[in-house]
């Protein structure tokens, strides 16, 4: 099982990366940790001619932690994992990053990766909604912002151009509890479903709060209906079950070899009960 | 048919060159071409880790790195770890602890610890067990790799100590 014929380039800057992918077009894609495109290469559900191997740009590498929070396309699962100053300024991204994959996978596999690919499946987009991450884009004509929120279009298709390359992803400083609850076959299999969690509160009372399911419709889905349940109560068990039944109207799953559709729409009301749960303690 | 790319690695510590085509899968440079098959090939599907090598310092499943992505790559295989006449102590403890039944997985068990333990010299059980998720056994049950495992993490922690 070999991935079909390409032409391999090796950029050493962001712009030739940019104009290599000009050059060829939809014959081209980027690979960067290569742990979602390499299956899918082997597998012949993806044969790009031209290769482009980001490995070389150190410019997308690395965490910078202030008011706002920069991680780099290129910084690894495992980077994430790792990064103490990280785990304080936002601790909900090492729990996720835990239950990504496994080791093997994470030393390789990077954030940028893990949203442009765009896959229902894969944890990091909806983690990036309930942050209100941008991802920063640059193109032959330069760069731009977009945010997570508006990011995602339907499987595989997000609204990055077929020229641009991610470059890095912002977002604020979180505050109050956290949580990333996820359900999973085994270690390393993709969410049955999972739930990102951020909650603000004050006097006991919940100030702010955002929700995000993945793997529970073609794309990642932001509950603004969950969230807003929450809101002003003390997160007893009937402001969960209201913020759940939000959730489940939101949600579209369809069924697979995960399960059918009644038992994904259970498990999403359990895991994000649990998700709250944790982060409302946390908070 | 693509051109062959002229591969440089570094492997086990010795410059070794190759030509091989850029969509080659780093498994199969090592085991067809370099003749170095301590490295198996259990799944090639990414979900097995028998096939785990260290490259630059991080464990990785090497049928899922091309061989291109490997250029200039320094690799550690299980050849680079202990020799029959000298066994690494993750080896010592395998045997001893049976960490082992027919052997399959256990070149990418012993690789992947290797690096687990430099990253994390002593770990708890529960750490041992997340450290090694990425590598199934269709035979022992985990339970004397894990033993193994922390056995050789107090015996290198031992000499250590014993050396300073
Ligand atoms: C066994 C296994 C288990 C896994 N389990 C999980 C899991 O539980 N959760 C999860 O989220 N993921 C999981 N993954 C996927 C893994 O996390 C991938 O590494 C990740 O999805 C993609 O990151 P990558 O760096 O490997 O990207 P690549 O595979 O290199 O690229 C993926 C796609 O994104 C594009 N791309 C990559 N970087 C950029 C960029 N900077 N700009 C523009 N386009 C870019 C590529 O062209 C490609 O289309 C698993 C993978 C494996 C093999
Ligand atoms: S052969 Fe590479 S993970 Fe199974
Ligand atoms: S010893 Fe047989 S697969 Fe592990």
């Amino acid at each position: 099982m070999i991935p079909g014929v390409f032409e391999y380039h090796r950029p050493g800057a962001v712009a030739e990366a940019v104009a290599l992918l000009r050059a060829h077009g939809d014959e081209a894609r980027v690979v960067a940790g290569g742990h979602s495109l390499i299956p899918m290469m082997k597998l012949r559900m993806a044969a790009p001619e031209h290769l482009i191997d980001l490995q070389g740009l150190d410019e997308l590498r690395g965490i910078e932690i202030g008011a706002e929070i920069r991680i780099g396309a290129m910084t690894t699962q495992h980077e994430i994992l790792t990064h103490s100053g990280l785990a304080e300024a936002a601790p909900i991204m090492a729990e996720a990053a835990r239950q990504i994959a496994d080791p093997q996978v994470r030393y390789l596999g990077t954030i940028g990766g893990n949203v442009a690919n765009g896959d229902p499946g894969n944890d990091m987009p909806g983690l990036m909604q309930c942050l209100d991450a941008r991802f920063t884009l640059a193109g032959p004509d330069g760069t731009r912002e977009v945010a997570a929120r508006d990011f995602f279009e339907s499987a595989f298709m997000t609204t990055r151009e077929e020229e641009e390359i991610l470059t890095s992803i912002n977002f604020a400083r979180p505050t109050g509890g956290w949580a990333y609850e996820k359900l999973k076959r085994k270690i390393g299999d993709y969410a049955t479903a999972a739930a990102a969690v951020q909650i603000a509160v004050e006097g006991g009372k919940v100030t702010a709060a955002a929700i995000a399911m993945t793997n529970l419709s073609d794309v990642p889905v932001l509950s603004a209906g969950a969230a807003a349940a929450l809101t002003g109560t003390g997160c007893g068990p009937e402001a969960v079950k209201a913020a759940v039944d939000a959730m489940q109207a939101d949600i579209d799953p369809v069924e697979d070899n995960r399960g059918p559709v009644e038992f994904k729409r259970h498990v999403a009301g359990v895991i994000l009960a649990r998700a709250i749960a944790r982060a409302f303690e946390r908070a | 048919m693509a051109e062959k790319m002229h591969l440089k690695l570094t492997v086990n510590g010795k410059p070794v060159e190759a030509l091989a085509e850029p969509r080659e899968l780093l498994i199969h440079v090592l085991r067809e071409r370099l003749e170095i098959t301590g490295p198996h090939i259990g799944c090639e599907t990414s979900h097995c880790g028998a096939c785990t090598v260290d490259m630059d310092g991080r464990s990785v499943k090497s049928c899922t790195v091309l061989a291109a992505q490997a250029q200039g790559a320094q690799i550690t295989t299980i050849e680079g770890i202990g020799t029959p006449d000298a066994l690494h102590v993750l080896q010592e403890m395998f045997r001893e602890h049976h960490g082992l039944q027919c052997g399959f997985c256990t070149p990418g068990m012993i690789t992947r610890a290797w690096r687990l333990l430099q990253e994390n010299p002593d770990p708890t059980e529960e750490e041992v067990r997340f450290g090694m998720s990425g590598n199934l056994c269709r035979c022992t049950g985990y339970q004397n790799i894990v033993k193994a495992i922390l056995a050789a993490a107090a015996e290198l922690n031992a000499a250590k100590e014993a050396a300073q």
